[in-house]
């Protein structure tokens, strides 16, 4: 997937390899696609209410539901956020307990979505935006979940704290020893992003590389939006990884922080959504889910939360980087669904926690 | 506080009532619910694993084996035990001087100490960590840019890390140390005057008769106050949790709960909690054995009022002293959340020119999870505190009275969850609670229950001490007069005990608001509470919201301690025995 491809081509292929399956496929088990009623809104207001549980930094995962508020008024979002992999687990264990609170859901571990899908938890339904407009390989052949987001793990740095000159160019360039004490990195275990870029890593890498990464003193935090705001704060110099929208945004509100898009090239990261079968507000749900795909939600969580959009209708903002000029790493959600175990043990034994 | 105080016994007329097996029956079979359901069910587990085929629970010893083996076990146990030792010690060297110069020297601004004193006790340590982050932190630490701006030292050096054992062992000893000074200053309270007159008849010196008469006589509430700041420090979660995992490295609480990350292994957290019940266990014994042998000597007797000690010149380092003690638990973290909650970026000192109320109007207008949390916070407060404080009361009254047969049992029983950390039983609520017949999980009640189990004991013990100081003898003569036990107890002993009641009350609330260890176990997204919430808060690093809420926090336990009255042991009078 080099820089020659086009953006949506890029995306599809991301996408394929996203949701795990063949491309070529023809939707066969999906519903038809589903527009925004009268009918829908009128059923979802009677509800007044759904459950939000997601993985995207607190302050945009409000900013959605505060925007879905405002166009659809007498219908109260409440959002649930933790990291995807804590996420997982909390709906694991209501689910279990048979607490039926989350309406809709949208992990930062594609992975997750195989899992509930073999599980039989999720509820068919296509948005209109996503049979018309999402490339094929962003949406699940049975309709059960499509890409609501795009992101990227990447290296970053203090521009107070480091010259320009100096910043590591790639994963390599962080183990020069005058790294040493000046690194933070999140954890796979509470982030989907840092899961799913842990595994592309030590596929690329080799776990060598972490196992290096480990010796130079990391300062370990647990979502993937910390390492950018302990960057801002002035804490450490360089993040090993973290969001890339988190970067950006601080970047756009003037503080002194730097994406780095690595030579060897940056994880890539698809954060579907879907409904729960059990979701106490279904036609809430079902808008909220048909609303997170419209151009508009989109456009917003490029605008506002400088998340990369698998909809070809949002535009990208001038000034940030293209996506289709960025050198990604391959995304397998199928093999981070078999690995997840595999990776968290290695992990919390190289960094100890 | 939370001393284990055996019961007196004097031979008093027994009070029996008609329904006395009905109310130990009832009385007792809830105590054996609260207690000794989620205890069973942690041994049950620990010895336990789940046949793979079969699916049936077989008897095994390999999680044990597993916990003192390896060392991803091993390690945290060592830690735990290096934190609680150090941070006791600290404690008790800095507490224990400033108790003796709060409670037998002529320092001034005693009442406004003991006032600071309680805030640092009230202050939830996970939010103090959070607060100390923000000041101590190497790189962006307030006091570590002070440190660079004074001594034009280059970027990257530091005075403090606040990230290591050592800032964690710091952290957690200034928000264990008012166990400890309490301890002591009320022990100090209590010493009789005539024994140090004594002395001083002999010809002992002012400091002679302090060090050979007064310290050795307050030296079992050290002993127990170290015992009790130990346990403390071994029980905690959010301290590690917020200072340990960045540094790379567990104790006990953050490895237990990390063992309900996915997929959860309840049986080996189940394992790893029962050294810390045993550990719980074998000191509070110690301690009622020390308090047992040595404490009843000064206990008694109403003597001449202590003598203060004359400070003189020595006042201005004593005050010092105290100043910088304060500082650590109160002064520097309050400023730095404040600073937090109006200032831009965390670590950006607080301007006029850079004020926002943007983390004001986020927290309160665009988190969605304030109000559920606020709400459910104040509810499980007012509730568990009530609820609490009728059972205390009950119980209280049964065994100060002997009002039934078998009063000591329940005693016992009141007392037992005293030796549970929060985290074990947590771990032992979810167990217990996740089943029929009681599927509690994911309703408020599962939390009412953790928090009300693990108030009882300190409940109880205030409250029944309370009892002990109304002599019976007032209760005696309104029915010798003729009047019902009802009417006795509402006309007579309940006005008598009213403070004791609201201050039990108090302290109930206070305590559930800085809950964490056992709510984290404990919570889904609906039955969220302020602490859980910061706590979520924390991971993702969003500090602002936190100093607004944690400030908020603060606000509402002000609010409820000053409107009710006061802390007991805390500068109150009201529940001394003598």
């Amino acid at each position: 997937m080099r820089g020659g491809l086009s953006r949506r081509n890029l995306l599809k292929g991301a996408g394929a390899l996203a949701l795990g399956l063949p491309a070529a496929r023809v939707l066969a088990a999906a519903p038809p696609a589903s527009a925004i009623t009268p009918a829908l809104v009128e059923a979802a207001r009677k509800e007044g209410k759904l459950a939000y549980y997601t993985s995207v930094d607190l302050p945009m995962a409000e900013r959605i539901a505060r925007a879905f508020e405002a166009k659809f008024p007498g219908i109260a979002v409440r959002v649930e956020r933790t990291g995807a992999e804590r996420l997982f687990q909390r709906i694991g264990q209501e689910l279990g307990s048979r607490i039926h609170a989350a309406d809709v859901v949208n992990s930062s571990d594609a992975a997750h979505f195989i899992v509930w899908k073999r599980q039989g938890l999720l509820a068919p339904y296509v948005p209109e935006d996503v049979a018309k407009h999402l490339p094929p390989a962003h949406k699940d052949l049975d309709g059960l979940f499509a890409s609501f987001r795009i992101m990227l793990s990447v290296i970053a740095y203090n521009t107070d704290l480091v010259k320009a000159g100096d910043a590591p160019k790639s994963f390599a360039d962080l183990l020069d020893p005058k790294w040493k004490g000046k690194l933070v990195k999140a954890h796979p275990g509470y982030s989907g992003t840092i899961m799913t870029a842990t595994q592309q890593l030590a596929r690329d890498l080799g776990w060598d590389y972490l196992e290096k990464l480990a010796r130079q003193g990391v300062m370990q935090v647990q979502s993937a939006s910390d390492p950018p705001k302990k960057l801002a704060l002035g804490e450490r110099a360089v993040q090993a990884d973290g969001n890339e929208y988190n970067v950006l945004q601080l970047k756009e509100s003037g503080r002194p922080v730097e994406p780095v898009y690595a030579a060897e090239g940056t994880p890539l990261i698809v954060g579907p959504n879907g409904i729960f079968k059990t979701a106490p507000n279904p036609n809430a749900a079902r808008l909220f889910q048909n609303w997170c795909f419209t151009a508009e939600c989109q456009q917003l969580i490029v605008d506002v939360g400088r998340l990369r959009s698998p909809h070809p209708l949002a535009k990208e903002k001038a000034g940030r980087k293209p996506f289709k000029d960025i050198k990604t790493l391959k995304e397998d959600p199928v093999a981070v669904e078999k690995q997840s175990q595999e990776i968290k043990t290695r992990y919390s034994r190289i960094f100890k926690v | 506080m939370t001393i284990a105080v055996p019961a007196q016994i004097a031979e008093r007329r027994s009070l029996k009532i008609d329904f006395t097996w009905p109310v130990l029956i009832t009385f007792a079979l809830l105590l054996c619910v609260l207690v000794i359901l989620p205890v069973t069910w942690l041994v049950i587990y620990s010895l336990s694993s789940v046949d793979e085929v079969t699916k049936a629970r077989e008897f095994t010893l390999a999680h044990f084996a597993n916990l003192f083996t390896d060392p991803e076990f091993v390690n945290p146990l060592i830690t735990t035990l290096v934190v609680a030792v150090s941070s006791s010690t600290a404690c008790c060297v800095i507490a224990a001087p400033m108790g003796w110069l709060v409670a037998r020297t002529d320092l001034p601004y005693t009442r406004a100490i003991r006032a600071l004193v309680t805030a640092s006790f009230v202050t939830p340590p996970f939010l103090g960590a959070i607060a100390w982050e923000i000041l101590a932190a190497p790189n962006s630490g307030l006091l570590n840019q002070l440190y660079r701006f004074v001594t034009g030292a280059e970027q990257g050096e530091y005075l403090f890390n606040i990230y290591s054992l050592p800032g964690l062992i710091f952290v957690i000893a200034c928000y264990t140390f008012p166990y400890i000074f309490v301890l002591i200053a009320n022990a100090l309270d209590r010493i009789p005057g005539d024994l140090e007159d004594a002395s001083a008849i002999l010809g002992g010196k002012t400091w002679t008769t302090a060090w050979k008469v007064t310290i050795p006589l307050a030296l079992p509430a050290l002993l127990a106050g170290v015992l009790i700041a130990f346990l403390q420090a071994m029980i905690l979660f959010g301290s590690p949790a917020i200072l340990a995992l960045p540094a790379g490295f567990h104790t006990m609480t953050t490895k237990i709960w990390s063992l309900f990350q996915y997929p959860p292994k309840p049986e080996l957290a189940a394992a790893a909690s029962l050294p810390l019940l045993v550990v719980t266990v074998l000191l509070l014994r110690g301690q009622a054995m020390i308090l047992g042998r040595k404490g009843y000597s000064i206990v008694g007797g109403k003597g001449a009022d202590p003598r203060l000690i004359k400070l003189g010149w020595f006042v201005v380092p004593a005050m010092g002293f105290v100043a910088i003690v304060l500082m650590m638990p109160v002064f520097l973290p309050y400023f730095a959340l404040f600073n937090a909650a109006f200032s831009p970026i965390a670590t950006t000192l607080l301007t006029p020119l850079n004020f926002t109320l943007h983390n004001l109007h986020f927290t309160f207008f665009e988190l969605s999870s304030t109000q559920v949390a606020l709400k459910n916070t104040f509810i499980l407060g007012s509730l568990a505190a009530t609820l609490g404080t009728v059972l205390a009361l009950v119980i209280s009254y049964i065994t100060a009275r002997e009002a039934v047969t078998g009063h000591r049992f329940l005693g016992f029983l009141a007392t037992a969850p005293i030796a549970i950390p929060g985290i074990v039983l947590g771990v032992g609520l979810f167990l217990s609670y996740t089943r029929p017949p009681f599927v509690l999980y994911g309703t408020l009640w599962i939390l009412l229950i953790a928090y009300i189990t693990i108030e009882l004991p300190a409940a109880y013990q205030q409250l029944q001490s309370a009892f002990r100081a109304v002599h019976s003898e007032l209760e005696d003569a309104s029915r010798i007069l003729g009047a019902t036990r009802l009417r006795t107890l509402r006309d007579v002993t309940a006005p008598l005990l009213r403070t004791s009641v609201i201050a039990t009350w108090c302290f109930i609330f206070v305590s559930v608001i800085r809950e964490l260890s056992a709510a984290i176990m404990l919570f889904t997204s609906e039955t969220k509470v302020v602490s859980v919430l910061i706590f979520d808060l924390k991971e993702s690093g969003d500090l602002g919201a936190i100093a607004v809420l944690g400030l908020s926090m603060l606000l509402l336990t002000f609010t409820v301690v000053i409107l009710m009255n006061r802390i007991p042991g805390f500068g109150g009078t009201r529940l001394r025995n003598t």
